[in-house]
């Protein structure tokens, strides 16, 4: 395939992402991009984040070949990227190391963010404790209910957490409120965006933080199967842990890329969050995407039993993606991810975060059509932890 | 000449400054957005802008947030919001109404068929929060061939290159954002404003309008000693939530009434 260089110098990728915010958002977005173009071409930013993300966060994280499940399915060879082993369980820390990186040498005091389950909030407190600064976690108010022990955690690492009360009360209006605490604060604050979605550079910069991730499977992948994977597969919400899998793989031509969307109750019920496989391209967040909306260009209310995939948009690189058919995109329902969960529990020793286990699902979809020499690299993004509330609901066991 | 235009040049000539409320269409009820505009034109409203509700309002504060919401829960569209304008201009034929929202509504009904409709419906102008200079020449042509003017927002934060590169796609006035912050926040610094608006001038011939922070007569009277215009939007909608919605429009002209009365003391 071509050489591949997206996003152009205004984070275009196609007809795709760009810079759709008010004026007054434009000057710190600009401010940013230069920041991370300098922090980026420094071969001593370079050096302090591979350091950090070692000695912190305990990377590279390991590839496993989840043998036992494998020869249960009776297929394909699933190789599972061990993401959920980080600091904070999730591969949410790699970006969030590498931003508040990025804000201390811009000497941003005050970093803030928005989040969904938590995980990424959780991300954003545990780096800014560690480099002292003050955090401020927006989430909507519907979340802090489902979610309270990741709240707890926020709060443990002195993080202030802010509820939203507006719109549908969940990430999006949590995104939406961050920014307007970065427009007001914007000569004190960071936003850490927590995926591949936003305005220029948000997109591009997440995607680079974590693309560490395909860059190790890259190395690892031949060293322990002896070759590249036929496919590689990841939970698509937003898109950062996908873009950062994907990413080192685009040029590799003879590898299938396979993002795995929230179908929820089904995609014919509507209530589901999968965008790229179901919605319509549109202007939110700052760039244009697919989006799940109305007629009327509304954006409407997502579901999925994981709290992570529950956004109604997703990251302008996968829409492009998507357009081009480097990558494909598929859903899973959450009784199809619930069933994966429990398999990966008693066959691998492994509780996966039920976002991941969207991913597990469609792998063990496809593994038994498939030759048993043939190899599917699957993102664990994160560790299940913080679903035994909700998986523990759903089989009706109450605490 | 537009609407627009015509109406600066009828106050550039008088030496009186252009107000402009703002109200998000369908706020408080669907029923009751037109006869608002007539009352806002009635207590002394130069241009109307109207708000298309959306459900993701990411430049506004709480109180136009609140707006937005309550448009939605009428179920008011773009659609409704361009059949609000086309009855409002079976009583009103000079009257400039401006559009202001976000992209994906219109993006959702097609760019093009946005145009043509708001040219039937007799739009003047559109501001859309989210399409800056960079992304917005196209949309700038088209709506131009509709006869249809592009506002764009200024803010302190604004470079030279930014100003100028506003001041190659826009027509009918430029919005300057007094502070940087959402709708709604409260602190004005006249000076401030008065230092850039004179940067501004030195690329900008269009009228030039100050929004953001403006809660009253006196408030509006200190913008408008160094503005084109003055902008009224969150402090209008919290008068008409602290009363009974079926005296909503009553309540805005009052205040409206207020701050022209300041506006045109000499």
């Amino acid at each position: 395939m071509q050489m591949y260089d997206l996003p152009d110098s205004r984070g275009h990728f196609g007809p795709y992402g760009g810079v759709f915010v008010a004026e007054t958002l434009v000057h710190a977005l600009e401010e940013l991009r230069a920041a991370y173009e300098t922090a980026r071409k420094d071969p001593a930013f370079v050096a302090e984040l591979e350091s950090e993300l070692k000695h912190y966060v305990g990377r590279p994280s390991p590839v496993y070949h989840a043998r036992r499940w494998s020869d249960l399915l009776g297929g394909a060879q699933i190789y599972l990227k061990r993401e959920d082993l980080n600091h904070t369980g999730a591969h949410k820390i790699n970006n969030t190391m590498g931003q508040a990186m990025v804000a201390r040498r811009m000497g941003k005091r005050r970093v803030i963010a928005e989040t969904g389950a938590g995980q990424h909030g959780v991300a954003t407190a545990t780096v800014a404790a560690r480099y002292g600064m003050e955090c401020v976690v927006y989430m909507g108010a519907e979340d802090i209910k489902r979610q309270a022990a990741n709240v707890y955690r926020m709060k443990l690492l002195g993080a202030s957490v802010v509820p939203v009360e507006s719109g549908s009360r969940t990430l999006k209006d949590a995104l939406n409120e961050a920014m307007r605490d970065w427009v007001t604060n914007v000569e004190s604050t960071f936003y850490i965006i927590g995926t591949v979605a936003g305005p220029h550079p948000y997109p591009v910069m997440v995607r680079d933080f974590q693309a560490v991730i395909g860059r190790e499977c890259v190395v690892q992948m031949p060293e322990l199967a002896g070759r590249q994977p036929d496919a590689v597969i990841a939970c698509v919400g937003g898109g950062s842990n996908a873009m950062g899998i994907f990413y080192p793989y685009i040029p590799h031509d003879d590898v299938r890329l396979i993002g795995v969307e929230a179908a929820g109750d089904g995609l014919a019920t509507g209530h589901h969050a999968a965008s790229l496989c179901a919605g319509r391209p549109g202007v939110l967040h700052g760039n244009r995407t697919y989006l799940l909306q109305d007629a009327h260009g509304q954006i409407v209310e997502t579901h999925s039993i994981s709290a992570g995939l529950d956004y109604p948009g997703v990251g302008p690189e996968h829409a492009w993606l998507k357009d081009s058919g480097r990558a494909e995109y598929v859903a899973v329902t959450d009784d199809d991810a619930l069933k994966a969960f429990h398999d990966c529990c008693h066959r691998e020793g492994i509780i996966p975060a039920l976002e991941s286990a969207h991913a597990l699902a469609y792998a063990a979809q496809l593994a038994p059509s498939m030759a048993r020499d043939r190899i599917l690299l699957v993102n664990l993004s994160g560790r299940g932890d913080k679903d035994m509330h909700t998986v523990a609901e759903k089989s009706g066991i109450r605490f | 000449m537009s609407r627009i235009a015509d109406v600066f040049g009828k106050l550039a000539s008088a030496r009186r400054k252009a107000l402009i409320p703002f109200v998000t269409a369908g706020d408080p009820a669907a029923g009751g957005t037109v006869e608002l505009m007539h009352a806002l034109v009635g207590a002394g409203a130069d241009v109307i802008e109207l708000g298309v509700p959306f459900s993701d309002p990411m430049a506004d504060g709480p109180v136009i947030q609140r707006a937005s919401e309550r448009a939605l829960a009428e179920g008011v569209s773009l659609d409704d919001v361009l059949g609000f304008v086309t009855a409002f201009r079976k009583r009103d034929s000079t009257t400039p109404v401006v559009l202001m929202g976000y992209a994906n509504p219109i993006e959702a009904m097609g760019t093009e068929a946005f145009a043509g409709r708001a040219q039937t419906a007799g739009v003047d102008g559109v501001l859309v929060v989210d399409y800056p200079p960079e992304e917005s020449a196209e949309f700038a042509a088209l709506v131009r061939r509709h006869g249809i003017d592009l506002i764009f927002l200024l803010a302190p934060t604004s470079t030279k290159e930014r100003i100028d590169s506003v001041a190659r796609l826009a027509s009918g006035y430029v919005y300057y954002v007094s502070l940087t912050g959402v709708t709604g926040a409260s602190h004005l610094d006249v000076g401030g404003v008065g230092a850039k608006l004179a940067a501004i001038r030195r690329s900008i011939s269009l009228p030039l309008g100050v929004g953001f922070g403006i809660r009253d007569g006196e408030s509006a009277r200190a913008v408008g000693k160094v503005a084109d215009a003055v902008i009224v939007g969150s402090r209008i909608i919290q008068e008409m939530e602290q009363g009974d919605p079926a005296a909503a429009a009553a309540r805005a002209a009052t205040l409206v009434r207020s701050i022209r009365e300041a506006l045109d003391r000499p």
